[in-house]
């Protein structure tokens, strides 16, 4: 194995990276990145640096020297245009080629744009990179009232730093409750209850018309029921799009991701797809194919990845864990709850500490949890048991 | 500004020049300290920022855990001792010019 090519140097493209040098892995490495610095940790972001940047440098995952240090040809500003299978080959933007023995799509996913009348890039604001982040507080600064478009974790931690910070806050999502796609009712009336407590507003079951714009700035949202909310900023957090550009332009199957086995492997032998951008069968639900973006399916799917490259592992299979923090408020997830779940709730939502206990045919299948650290970590090592109880090859690893 | 000083477990060292406001770990991440991985980046979900504070003084002189960080720390990867901190969780003051800290084993 002479060299290893990671397009993408987010958390899961630079932590395979670092996990291949502390394995000792002797070839060549070239992270390609396409943003103009060096990678960063992302979760912040919505979080504590909008509030306060100071601890810019602490975002990133290793310093400069680092890469230096161990050998790593780490790339900035250099997007990979597309794949030549046959010649194992990448173009760069540049123009240049970069020939493989391996390859590894760490694309991540970009943010869903909103596609309505004078919705332009200078007045709707979205967040995913730090440079965006890093806009959003400046303008944070100079607004008063802000429309949060999308109620899903970004749009909801956005919505309670900017609350926190002094600004009105509005957040409009197009189904009947907040974060529906991942928690439950209860977690989300209790997350809501909290929001409306600190003076956020909801517009559930909201349609957008389109945007009221003076010079480049938003001046209002109207919505289809002909009400207009007054906003000197927006926000769009409307989902994502995952980066399978590269994979479709060089045949390989994508399913709304790049779909990959258990070994994280694609169609093609010596191309693999890691972090938010791959599609993959999860042991724990029943081999369903499940897309997870949280850092730690991109660091944990990473550090498997430079095993299994150095011939140490066999299939990927940890245990999925989530959080978000909101206010003091802290949710966690841990495992993947299944469409047909049962829910049993535990604790007390009144004292703010409590779980909702996913389960199919009595076995937990995940675990929401409020302010619970301790439950969360137990659910993890029971379902890390159940791994090793359905016969998981690896599950002794994890 | 102050000195913090992380140990390795082999013996060796590194002084690290802190500004007020930081965390110990956003110092550690800022001068790229090995074995602070610090995968959370602050929020206490990781527990992969464990420390162990060796200067008693300093270490009295910290204000207590917080529920989170004190169950967090019964997840460590390496067992956690009467000193166990976070690092996220330690801000950054000029009072803890000269804290010592080791880096666990298991994190390195
Ligand atoms: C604001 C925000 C808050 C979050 N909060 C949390 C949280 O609290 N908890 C949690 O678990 N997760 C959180 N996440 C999710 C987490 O950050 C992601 O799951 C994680 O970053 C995924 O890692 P990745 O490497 O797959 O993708 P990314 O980190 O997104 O990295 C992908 C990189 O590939 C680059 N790229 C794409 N195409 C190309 C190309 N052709 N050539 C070169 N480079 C390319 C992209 O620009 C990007 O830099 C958050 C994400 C965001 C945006
Ligand atoms: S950085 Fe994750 S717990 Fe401290």
């Amino acid at each position: 194995m002479d060299r290893v090519v990671i397009i993408g140097a987010g958390q899961a493209g630079c932590q395979l990276a670092v996990s291949l040098r502390e394995k000792n892995f002797p070839g060549d490495i070239v992270l390609l990145g396409d943003e103009g610095e060096l990678p960063y940790q992302r979760p912040p972001l919505s979080k504590a640096y909008l509030r306060d940047a100071s601890g810019s440098d602490a975002l990133r995952i290793k310093p400069a020297e680092f890469f230096v240090e161990r050998n790593i040809d780490f790339r900035a500003d250099t997007p990979a245009e597309s794949i030549d299978r046959s010649r194992r080959e990448v173009a760069l933007r540049s123009g240049e080629t970069v020939s493989y023995d391996r390859l590894v799509l760490a694309t991540g996913v970009r943010n869903r744009t909103v596609t309505l009348p004078n919705a332009d890039a200078k007045s709707i604001a979205y967040l995913r990179t730090r440079r965006e982040a890093e806009s959003l507080r400046l303008r944070m600064a100079q607004a008063r009232t802000v429309v949060v478009i999308g109620a899903g974790f970004i749009g909801m931690e956005f919505a309670a730093v900017a609350r926190q910070s002094g600004l009105d806050v509005t957040v409009i999502e197009q189904a009947d409750r907040s974060m529906s796609r991942a928690v439950s009712k209860i977690m989300s009336s209790f997350i809501e209850a909290r929001h409306r407590a600190e003076g956020v507003n909801f517009e559930f079951g909201a349609g957008i018309q389109g945007f009221e714009i003076r010079q480049s700035v938003a001046q209002a949202v109207c919505l289809n029921d002909g009400r207009s909310i007054p906003a000197d900023l927006v926000l769009a957090a409307v989902g994502v799009i995952p980066n399978t550009d590269l994979a479709e332009g060089a045949g390989l199957r994508t399913r709304n991701g790049i779909l990959v086995d258990r070994t994280l492997t694609t169609d093609d032998p010596v191309i693999h797809a890691i972090g938010d951008c791959a599609v993959y069968p999860h042991p724990l639900c029943g081999g369903r194919e499940i897309r997870l973006e949280s850092v730690q399916n991109a660091s944990d799917q990473a550090r498997f990845l430079a095993s299994a490259i150095m011939g140490e592992a066999t299939h990927y299979d940890s245990v999925p864990w989530f959080w978000s923090d909101q206010y003091d408020m802290k949710l966690q997830i841990a495992g993947v709850p299944g469409p047909d779940d049962i829910h049993q709730l535990s604790g007390d939502p009144i004292a703010g500490q409590f779980s909702v206990r996913h389960s199919t045919d009595g076995r937990l299948t995940a675990l929401e949890t409020m302010n619970q650290v301790r439950e969360h970590m137990l659910a993890r090592n029971d379902l890390k048991r159940t791994l090793v109880a359905i016969g998981s090859p690896s599950a002794s690893r994890v | 500004m102050a000195v913090i000083t992380f140990e390795y477990p082999d013996g060796t060292s590194r002084d690290v020049e802190a500004t007020a406001g930081m965390s110990v770990m956003q110092a550690a991440k800022t001068a790229g300290i090995d074995g602070i991985i610090a995968e959370c980046g602050g929020d206490m979900v990781c527990a992969t920022c464990h420390v162990f504070v060796k200067s008693k003084e300093l270490l009295d002189h910290l204000s207590p855990p917080s529920i989170t960080e004190e169950q967090m720390l019964d997840f460590t990867s390496e067992r956690r001792r009467q000193t166990s901190r976070l690092s996220c969780q330690i801000p950054v003051s000029d009072a803890l010019d000269g804290l010592v800290v080791e880096i666990p084993r298991t994190q390195v």
